[in-house]
């Protein structure tokens, strides 16, 4: 068999779709994160909560409504946006005008608020949230079985983050909110409602978080714990692919999910701490990030 | 630190000048207060294990204990250590110097575990731990304060792994969770692999906690071609572990060497039906755990109990007795003869039935292998364990003479 640096070919292209799988969630926590702090200059530290409150919603729809994966694709993001909206307009908005730190402190406190009620309901083993008929079974590769609802998971994952990408650098309305970042006045001298524009905004990075969670919840079970064992490497991807950068978080995401399922097969103690070395070299080198402009 | 609120309030009922009062004088009027401290995991992976439910049923323990207390009283107070040993060691260390406690109970994490050890033999406190399993607690690391009650390593490598061994899994990949518990955990059941001429093809330690994607490990174990998957972790990390090797078809034979009811119920029985593991307590297995469970849920109605909570009930029943059989002066003054008097009297509750605690620290208890009933056997909620093999506290634990503890051979 093919062997590069000492390993065989297939077990490395195995990791290598495995990473994919956790890079993809990585790649849409961290693209909400970004269009959020892109637009508002909040450092949304409530996003793992909502990612969990996405796969929460999820299996509380199927479990007492008896609502499925598919339509909770839909449904779960709106309630949880919805959700994002009243915080937006009843706390978030009213700290624009105060440093980072406050808004970061406000989404921490609520984060453990949340966490904290849905650890009280839920207890912490997890609630088990079973694979859409439709995509269960596996896929056979080649060099490994693959489950076929981790594939769907990057895929759908790459579709979402390629086409919010596009909204935001293609479209008009993206061209409204990219100026709305660099200059609110002036765009809201232009006729353009800027505060509601912001509200919508966080909605909508809220609903991508509640998007992962309900992707999330037939991998890893319905954890009340489930954001904040992932909220921190989010961070991180952010804060490597440069804060604010669409494209940067995106194409970071899932670079990170890559390099940590390489980790995890040639040395796994460090698979836990490899996205930080990377990230305390990027800040090293490049202090705005990989795709960051300088200010 | 001695004057508690109700001494004052008596003294000033009486009518005496507060200012003027001796202490000791006070003290002698109202009946000394002992602490129980449950610490454990409150709000990650080891909640539902141990968490509130320990503590609810160290409060059972105290209240149906209230009409025989001999000159004193007990409280139960509460504290999360979030499965870090530095924090688990800076709130035993409060709780002793400075709040009053007097038993450090539960303390689940090997690693927090020990480094509480540590502070109640220095601090001369009693510790009665619970919910961790290194068997290093009564080994290489053991204490003349402290009583490992309810299970450890070797047990579980004995019981569950033997039993897989028995029945031919003679080649092993671990699966391991990177700190105390998990290594001491894997080594224990290697020995015994090696001593049935088994062999182990390798293992992943990964990073605990905050790992929930076990798919790469999972890829590993598979092709190193080993028969058994051996699980070298415990509570949401156990769970992950084994529903994701069903998702990924694992051909292996799966030994959660660490699992509790509660891990069993959020798998659910149609993933976990078949599955051996080991508890030395089990809700429905006679009248006396039967009676005690029914006595507990209401506290607790979500989360039948296991063995962790268990210990925490049987384990404050016993440090009571203690505080009995010593008095109340004898037991503040040292916590390592209240341990002693532990250690001295036969152990009898509903949990555990008899019992005893040996001179090294070990509770010395049956132990039992269990299978997990497939979803059509069982009959109703939580009915989840078929009884296979019980083992006599005589088989079940270390022999004292192997355990390597230092204060044993002075």
């Amino acid at each position: 068999m093919l062997m590069v640096l000492g390993y065989n070919i297939g077990p490395l292209l195995a990791q290598s779709v495995l990473g994919m799988v956790n890079g993809a969630f990585y790649a849409l926590l961290s693209l909400g994160l970004a269009v959020i702090f892109g637009l508002l200059n909040i450092i949304n530290f409530a996003h793992g909560a909502l990612y969990m409150l996405g796969a929460v919603v999820s299996w509380w729809l199927l479990t007492y409504l008896g609502i499925g994966y598919w339509p909770s694709l839909v449904i779960a993001p709106i309630l949880v946006g919805a959700f994002g909206v009243v915080l937006e307009r009843t706390m978030i908005s009213k700290l624009y005008k105060l440093d980072h730190l406050y808004g970061l402190l406000l989404t921490f406190g609520i984060a453990l608020i949340v966490e904290g009620l849905a650890r009280n309901e839920f207890g912490s083993s997890g609630l088990p949230y079973a694979v859409p008929a439709a995509l269960r079974g596996a896929t056979k590769l080649g060099f490994m079985i693959m489950p076929t609802y981790r594939l769907w998971v990057v895929v759908a994952s790459f579709v979402i983050c390629m086409s919010t990408w596009i909204v935001l650098e293609k479209t008009s309305i993206g061209a409204t909110l990219r100026a709305a970042t660099e200059n609110a006045a002036l765009v809201q001298a232009f006729g353009v409602n800027v505060p509601r524009l912001v509200t919508l905004t966080y909605g909508s990075g809220v609903a991508l978080a509640a998007l992962a969670g309900v992707m999330a919840a037939p991998v890893y079970s319905v954890n009340p714990n489930m954001g904040s064992d992932v909220i921190i490497v989010v961070f991180a991807v952010v804060v490597i692919g440069g804060m604010g950068s669409i494209l940067g978080s995106i194409l970071t995401g899932f670079s990170l999910g890559l390099l940590e399922g390489f980790t995890k097969f040639i040395y796994p103690e460090a698979s836990g701490v490899v996205v930080f070395v990377l990230m305390i070299a990027v800040l090293l080198t490049r202090p705005a990030g990989l795709f960051g402009k300088a200010s | 630190m001695e004057i508690s609120r109700r001494s004052l309030l008596n003294t000033v009922a009486t009518g005496a000048a507060v200012s003027a009062l001796p202490i000791g004088r006070a003290r002698a009027q109202a009946k000394p207060v002992f602490k129980i401290g449950v610490m454990n995991d409150q709000s990650g992976p080891y909640r539902d294990t141990g968490g509130l439910t320990s503590v609810a049923c160290a409060k059972l323990a105290v209240a149906e204990f209230a009409s025989l207390m001999q000159g004193y009283t007990v409280e139960v107070i509460s504290a999360d250590h979030q499965n870090k040993p530095d924090v688990g060691a800076g709130i035993a260390r409060q709780w002793y110097d400075q709040d009053g406690v007097d038993l450090v109970l539960d303390v689940p994490n090997s690693g927090v575990a020990l480094a509480v050890a540590g502070v109640a033999k220095e601090k001369n406190k009693a510790y009665v731990n619970s919910g961790a399993a290194s068997s290093d607690i009564t080994g290489a690391q053991c204490s003349p304060n402290t009583v490992h009650w309810t299970y450890d390593t070797w047990i579980l490598a004995q019981s569950t792994g033997g039993a897989t061994v028995k029945a031919g899994g003679d080649t092993w990949y671990f699966i391991t969770a990177d700190y105390a518990f998990g290594k001491k955990l894997e080594s224990d059941t290697t020995a015994l692999i090696k001593a049935a001429k088994g062999s182990v093809k390798g293992s992943s330690t990964y990073p605990f906690p905050g790992t929930t994607d076990f798919s790469s490990f999972l890829l590993q174990a598979q092709s190193s071609g080993a028969k058994v998957l051996g699980l070298a972790n415990a509570g949401g990390d156990t769970i992950n572990s084994i529903k994701q090797a069903k998702e990924f078809g694992l051909t292996m034979d799966i030994a959660a060497l660490l699992m509790f009811i509660s891990d069993v119920h959020a798998l659910g029985l149609d993933v976990a039906g078949g599955l051996h593991l080991t508890e030395s307590f089990y809700w429905d297995l006679n009248d006396r755990t039967r009676a005690f469970t029914k006595r507990i849920l209401p506290s607790t109605p979500k989360n039948y109990p296991n063995m962790d909570h268990a210990g925490c009930y049987a384990g404050s029943l016993h440090f009571m007795k203690a505080l009995n059989s010593i008095g109340p002066a004898a037991a503040k003054a040292s916590g390592r003869a209240i341990i002693d008097a532990m250690k001295a009297l036969p152990t009898d509750d509903d949990c555990f039935g008899k019992g005893s605690i040996r001179a090294d620290g070990r509770g010395m208890f049956n132990s039992y292998l269990f299978q997990v009933k497939k979803p059509a056997e069982s009959k109703g909620p939580w009915d989840y364990y078929k009884l296979i093999q019980t083992s006599e506290p005589a088989q079940a634990w270390r022999p004292l003479a192997d355990g390597g503890c230092a204060f044993i051979k002075s």
